[in-house]
């Protein structure tokens, strides 16, 4: 696999814990992310795997530590923030609009690249027709790009669910992220959608150059994807390396498979 | 009208049909979801330029150059740009697997490959070791193949800009392309198709550009095909049919091939393009007919009501106001009105509104089938061919319709039946030889110059026209003399919605025996409304009710067998399910889809002792293949059930 060609750090993480009551979901977590790299982050469940996640994309605002995103460091973002920013993500339990079709759902994915009003695209007249041609090319070409020609037109609910997890992930390219996070992308497949659906994180990655930072509990799939991993377990990163390194950490093996005190 | 007439090489058709037709369709090709056109005036250029192109990399005359891939106009025009300079186009089925493929790329000794995409060019990279002349890899779509070596490797798109460039600024370049296509001649070998092979490695059948275009000049005649038809370029580009029906028709013609967007957009391609001119194998046509009548189960009752009433006045008027017969005033405003409530509706679903002409043709199609299609008026037709005879051999005229006939010979073509029964011709298309392999060639043709079809038949007295019964090889006899036509039993099995597949035993046995495979889209829906639960098509095709209705079905064979006298002594008398569909990745189907009996045989001969020792169920293991070329082993237990035959005394019987 080829390597991201800069070292340049697109996401910083420092010192970030987050507690939820009694409970400690993320205990002084720092690593970053470089630019052009897939990022696993991994961990057994309960790790805060997801949590961090939600840190980096605004959802949960970290009790102590920063997120540092293309140089700037914040304490505090919202969800819509982030997007604008240039993070996109999937989630855990497909999160579409069941009723709306393939095409529509990855449209909406272009929302924040509108700069038309409301009224102007009820008009769907002029500069909205336009608009919304120019952005009807890009998303065709995520089309094209993940295969799913055959669906533009089926509401997404009578979608198998491997190819609902296809669209989610033509959502989120859509908004043409700097930083893609994949939320399990692979849960619930079988080997044949998972052996596509790694083709395609590759192929992002490889074609439009996205950095991803992804969950995944198939370790198979982690280690053949990713250049880098971060493990997390019980809320405090135990180790962070190559996918070589983090397999031969003794407490990684631990974490994983339990270990005698 | 235009035809072939005095062209006999493709460049030559091609430069008449930019003068002729040059704002007309030649290619469509719906791309990022919006149908892009090219006219026959920029066709003509673009091959132009690709031949310059592919002429500074070094493609010379009588080379030959693979293409791999779907129906994509680059590939398209890689066969009239490689025609232009007088090298020859193999163009192989985009689904082999590497071994096929490297046994076509080493035996047609090609130097160059045009793949369509990342997946094709990784299978062609792969077996390049065993592909001694190989030099260059172009191809199509870029994607995914930023990291690879470009020292052989070369965008197709590339080769037409670099060709454009050179054509501009050097006019001997040109004078020497024109040269070249001066020079060609129809009797230049202007295509090989490697068959499918139903038996064996496959041959590389050379077609002549002369013989090619003759041959489709006729047929274009006959069924009036002319530059305002369109068809859906779908069939796969190494298929007779396709570089028959679409490529050599549409370049004679003049009319346009269009390209689906992908292979699993195909349905709605062909709603939204409309072709006049279509083909499709019988699976093709019944594949439409099952998704139609699956949905119409859950429509409303008065919907449901309306389609059945107007089927029926279909089928009582519809077949004969297609052929103009006469037909009561009240049958044809019943039927008027069905065309409008009915008839019409469907075809537009199934995108065959403004079909003229239809085509089938590569297995048997089942009757109620064939005869759907026709009540609603859509004019399909059958024809016989293969790939030695450019596809025609014969094929039905408009008002001559027979269900189980093939017509009466193509024009042009000569047939006469063989003392053994074997069906022989000769035809303007027939193949100049396969390629290196003469021996073959002179098995293949008789002494005095007529190509042996392997096919029984005759011609029926009534009509005068070809009747199939089987490949001839393939009749046989039980043990007790009893004509066994393992074929016609096949067919009359898979007529019935929930068989899929059908492979029937016999030849030197005491009695028939079958193994079959349901049809998941058709049994899946049976199962879902009688609340059948099942977790894998395997439990589905062992399930008790599955077994009791198909019996019924292989009892309804048998019923039908009783009626005739040949074969009446050839009913089924066991069966199986099996617990896998054939496939043909296995190497148990053909890549026609066309079942290899014998190797079946043999894959899963311990199904076939239980079949004739009487047990009732079997164990079985076999080594399967997954796409992308894994293996496993699959092992099963088979139930087998035992068949009622009737009204014929049966050897076991008597004893009893």
């Amino acid at each position: 696999m080829r390597m991201p060609d800069t070292s340049e750090i697109l996401l910083q993480a420092e010192g970030v814990s987050l507690a939820f009551g009694g409970v400690k979901a993320l205990r002084d977590v720092s690593f970053d992310i470089k630019k052009g790299e897939i990022r696993a982050i991994i961990g057994p469940n309960g790790a805060g795997k997801t949590s961090m996640l939600n840190v980096i994309n605004g959802f949960y605002h970290p009790n102590h530590g920063a997120i540092t995103f293309k140089g700037r460091t914040r304490a505090q973002m919202q969800p819509f923030e982030a997007s604008r920013g240039g993070i996109a993500r999937t989630f855990q339990n497909v999160a579409l609009f069941k009723g709306m079709s393939a095409l529509d759902n990855i449209m909406a994915g272009r929302t924040l690249k509108m700069r038309r009003g409301l009224l102007w695209q009820m008009l769907h007249y002029g500069p909205a027709l336009a608009e919304e041609i120019e952005n009807r090319h890009r998303v065709e070409e995520i089309i094209d790009f993940l295969e799913i020609e055959a669906i533009r037109k089926v509401p997404v609910a009578r979608l198998a669910y491997g190819l609902q997890k296809r669209v989610e992930l033509g959502r989120a390219l859509a908004m043409e992220p700097d930083l893609l996070l994949l939320d399990e992308p692979m849960a619930g497949m079988n080997l044949e959608e998972k052996e596509d659906m790694s083709r395609f994180i590759i192929d992002v990655n490889n074609h439009y150059g996205t950095t991803i930072a992804l969950i995944e509990h198939d370790m198979a799939v982690v280690m053949d994807l990713s250049h880098r991993v971060v493990v997390l377990d019980h809320g405090v990163k135990i180790a962070d390396g190559s996918p070589d390194e983090v397999k031969k950490n003794q407490g990684v093996i631990g974490a994983y498979l339990g270990v005698a005190h | 009208m235009a035809v072939g007439g005095s062209f006999d090489t493709f460049p030559k058709l091609l430069a008449r049909n930019a003068a002729q037709f040059g704002s007309r369709p030649a290619f469509r090709h719906k791309d990022l979801g919006i149908w892009q056109t090219w006219t026959w005036a920029q066709v003509a250029e673009i091959v132009r330029a690709y031949a310059a192109g592919l002429h500074r990399l070094g493609l010379r005359p009588g080379d030959t150059i693979a293409i791999v891939g779907s129906n994509r106009p680059k590939l398209y025009w890689t066969l009239m740009a490689a025609q232009v300079l007088r090298a020859i186009p193999v163009p192989v089925y985009s689904d082999a697997v590497a071994d096929e493929l490297a046994y076509v790329l080493a035996h047609a000794d090609v130097k160059f490959v045009a793949a369509q995409d990342q997946e094709q060019v990784d299978k062609v990279l792969s077996v390049s070791g065993r592909v001694p002349h190989l030099r260059r890899v172009v191809y199509d779509e870029p994607r995914g193949l930023d990291g690879y070596d470009h020292s052989r490797l070369i965008a197709i798109r590339d080769i037409i800009e670099d060709g454009r460039a050179a054509l501009a600024a050097d006019a001997t370049l040109g004078r020497k392309i024109d040269e070249i296509i001066q020079q060609g001649e129809g009797s230049d070998i202007s295509i090989i198709l490697y068959t499918s092979g139903t038996t064996g490695a496959s041959k590389g059948v050379m077609l002549s550009a002369r013989g090619c275009i003759d041959a489709a000049t006729d047929t274009v005649r006959f069924d009036r095909l002319t530059d305002k038809d369109v068809a859906l370029a779908y069939l796969p580009l190494a298929w007779v049919g396709d570089h028959y029906l679409n490529y050599t028709q549409g370049l004679v013609a003049g009319f346009c091939m269009a390209c689906p967007e992908s292979g699993e957009t195909i349905e709605q391609d062909r709603r939204e393009i409309g072709p006049t001119f279509y083909f499709a194998p019988p699976r093709g046509f019944e594949a439409m007919l099952t998704r139609v009548m699956i949905r119409m189960e859950d429509a409303a009752a008065i919907k449901r009501r309306m389609l059945n009433y107007f089927l029926g006045i279909a089928r009582r008027y519809g077949e004969s106001i297609l052929t103009g017969r006469p037909v009561p005033l009240s049958g044809r405003l019943l039927y008027a009105l069905g065309r409008l409530m009915v008839y019409e509706p469907l075809k537009n679903v199934l995108g065959l509104s403004r079909v003229r002409v239809a085509y089938t043709a590569g297995e048997a199609i089942g009757p109620d089938l064939f005869a759907f299609y026709r009540s609603i008026g859509l004019n399909l037709k059958q024809l016989y061919g293969q790939t030695e005879a450019f596809l025609y051999v014969t094929c039905q005229p408009d008002s001559e319709i027979y269900l189980d006939t093939v017509g009466p010979a193509a024009p042009n073509v000569d047939i006469r039946i063989a003392e053994t029964g074997e069906v022989q011709f000769r035809s303007p298309g027939m193949f100049v030889g396969y390629f290196k392999d003469q021996a073959k060639t002179a098995e293949a043709l008789t002494s005095d110059g007529y190509v042996k079809t392997g096919d029984a038949g005759f011609f029926d007295e009534k009509t005068g026209h070809l009747k199939i019964i089987d490949r001839a090889k393939d009749v046989g006899r039980l043990a007790d003399g009893t004509m066994f036509a393992p074929k016609y039993l096949e067919n009359k099995l898979k007529f019935f919605p929930n068989i899929k597949e059908a492979v029937t035993f016999g030849d030197s046995r005491d009695f028939v025996c079958a193994f079959l495979n349901i049809d998941p889209v058709a049994v899946a829906n049976w199962a879902e409304r009688n609340n059948i639960a099942y977790g894998s098509y395997q439990e589905l095709a062992a399930h008790p009710l599955v077994y009791n209705m198909v019996a019924k079905d292989v009892a309804e064979v048998n019923r039908s067998l009783a009626e005739g006298k040949v074969l009446a002594g050839a009913q089924i008398r066991r069966f199986l399910i099996l617990h896998k569909e054939l496939d043909a990745d296995d190497g148990e189907l053909t890549r026609t889809q066309k079942v290899r009996r014998g190797f079946v045989a043999e894959r899963y001969a311990p199904l076939v002792t239980a079949l004739y020792d009487g047990s009732n169920e079997a164990d079985i293991s076999t080594e399967v293949t997954f796409e992308g070329g894994r293996k496993g082993v699959f092992a099963a237990r088979v139930k087998i059930r035992d068949v009622k035959t009737i009204g014929v005394t049966q050897p076991l019987e008597k004893a009893a």
